[in-house]
């Protein structure tokens, strides 16, 4: 649905030259929610306004829907434009408008006659829960109201994708956990597909699908969230599932991260790998949560004798479908603390 | 002097300062506003950068504002002549008037605009609004109360502006103030003239404030 690929994007600031784009491909497939992560200044921002082009590209293509817009300029651009939906982190809502005025906005720009303007108004007012408010202005509205009313706006032109830029950052974590239900409601039954881009560690793990961590300008790890989840070495999933610092590993032990995911979730490893292997499996952390529609766990165990002793062991969690991650004699293993 | 000498006289000075004042105000308004958006166009990083334009007519403004009026009165001299074909009475200070009004005003649009927040203007752009809508219906409409609070400002200075076009036979209250009060030693005529001038500028004042705040919605 949305595809970018060697995205470049230079600015230059008080005569040096910097890179807010460093080369970046991604694809969002169709029905997905794609949340890109990073902290502030990693360039994420300056991505999301590449896709509609409110930031041209030094370089590359970006392709929402099966259209270039890296090519397209004026009456053409406004037009694609009109059929991507963007919500802020600001919310961007004029407030000389009312909520029904601020929603009506994007399809008097679009042409859209008079009396289905309200009726399409009304419609979308009562899709984001808002109806009783349609005469308030934004001042006179919560947070969490006024990005419904952004929702409710970006969706004015039916668009099949939804831009969302740090959308929740300006909300307390209990309305951010309504708008993000808002959201993950909206793509199911409409079909729409949202690329975010956020810096909490939460809204990935709470609606995204797949996910990308950005860096000085670059992905530097980007899937399924599943997948992601039990690659080895995974930011996204330390991030996402944090377990322990570990300590030093004691001489004459195998310290492993068994992580499982979906069905592997459900079957008693430990019990199993206890009574097949005949030794006692220590239980040293772990946790299982709920990512996405994912259910996760991870645990940190401790076998006893050394990890060439455990081979036989750690074979069998591997193909019982399991992602182990064998510590270091001396040291924790990178991206597992 | 009786009420009777001087009821007509302050009559018709009073209908010479509302004619002036309100007619330039009205083509104030217009150049103004057309000036001000400009300068938020064309500037570096605008929705319509022009950065060599923006000089100049920066530069204009400038020009317009530093002139004290009584100078820039005379020096326009010839293109009032042009515009209304004579370069005394009522009708020909609306000229100077308006030349000096609308740099100053031009000002106070431009630092309005500049206060409606950009990421509402980002937003338009990403609906896929076009620069005249966004002019329209984002930058003027969202800076209402300010167009309003500094078109009140400039229509008050315009009050005091109209006081020297006696100079060039606009009359007005100003310059029956002058003729009377101050030449003839005529106390009455200035208090009467002072009086009615605050009268006009707590007016103009009073209804401006009442626009504004019925336009904002913050």
């Amino acid at each position: 649905m949305i595809q970018i690929e060697k995205l470049r994007k230079t600015y230059r600031a008080r005569g040096r030259t910097v890179t807010a784009v460093d080369g970046v491909d991604l694809r969002v497939r169709e029905g997905e929610i794609f949340g890109v992560l990073g902290r502030s200044g990693a360039g994420k921002s300056t991505l999301l306004r590449c896709v509609n082009l409110l930031e041209r590209p030094d370089s590359g293509r970006v392709v929402v829907d099966g259209r270039d817009l890296s090519t397209l300029s004026g009456a053409q651009l406004r037009a694609a434009r009109q059929r991507i939906g963007m919500i802020h982190q600001h919310f961007g809502l004029l407030s000389s408008r009312t909520v029904a005025g601020n929603v009506a906005f994007p399809l008097e720009v679009m042409g859209v006659p008079r009396r289905e303007r309200a009726r399409r108004v009304a419609e979308l007012l009562e899709l984001v829960g808002l109806a009783e408010h349609a005469g308030a202005y934004p001042a006179q509205i919560s947070g969490g109201q006024k990005q419904r009313v952004g929702i409710a706006r970006a969706l004015a032109g039916r668009p099949r994708v939804l831009l969302s830029d740090e959308a929740t950052s300006a909300l307390d974590p209990q309305t951010t956990g309504s708008i993000l239900e808002l959201l993950r409601g909206l793509n199911r039954e409409l079909g729409l597909t949202i690329l975010l881009i956020t810096h909490e560690m939460e809204v990935v793990k709470r609606i995204c699908d797949a996910a990308a961590i950005m860096r000085d300008g670059r992905l530097t790890e980007s899937g399924p969230l599943a997948e992601l989840l039990t690659r080895p070495g995974s930011e996204l999933a330390a991030g996402l599932f944090p377990l322990p610092e570990s300590g030093a590993v004691r001489p004459g032990t195998t310290v492993a991260d068994v992580t499982f995911v979906g069905e592997a979730a459900d079957r008693p490893f430990v019990s199993t790998l206890a009574r097949t292997y005949a030794v006692d499996v220590n239980i040293l952390g772990g946790a299982v949560e709920q990512v996405g529609d994912l259910r996760v766990g991870r645990l940190r165990i401790e076998l006893p004798g050394d990890p060439d002793a455990n081979a036989a062991q750690l074979a069998h969690l591997r193909e019982a479908g399991l992602t182990v991650e064998v510590h270091g004699r001396d040291t924790a293993l990178e991206g597992t603390s | 002097m009786t009420w009777d000498e001087l009821a007509p006289l302050l009559r018709d000075a009073t209908l010479e300062t509302l004619q002036m004042t309100l007619w330039s105000a009205v083509l104030t308004a217009v150049g103004g506003l057309l000036l001000g958006v400009l300068l938020v166009l064309t500037e570096r990083g605008g929705l319509l950068p022009v950065p060599p334009l923006n000089k100049v007519l920066g530069a204009v403004v400038n020009v317009g504002r530093s002139l004290p009026f009584i100078i820039l009165m005379v020096a326009i001299l010839p293109m009032t002549r042009a515009i209304v074909g004579t370069t005394i009475g009522t009708t020909a200070a609306i000229v100077p008037l308006t030349v000096a009004a609308v740099p100053f005003y031009a000002r106070l649009v431009e630092t309005s605009l500049r206060e409606v927040d950009p990421g509402v203007i980002a937003a338009a752009r990403a609906m896929g609004a076009s620069r005249r809508q966004i002019v329209g219906k984002v930058l003027l409409r969202e800076a209402r109360p300010g167009l309003v609070a500094g078109l009140t400002i400039t229509v008050i200075a315009l009050v005091g502006y109209s006081a020297m076009a006696g100079a060039i036979g606009g009359g007005g209250l100003g310059d029956l103030a002058v003729r009377y009060g101050y030449q003839r030693f005529e106390t009455g005529v200035m208090v009467a003239t002072v009086v009615l001038l605050v009268g006009l500028v707590q007016l103009v004042q009073t209804l401006g404030d009442l626009v504004a705040r019925r336009l904002t919605h913050r």
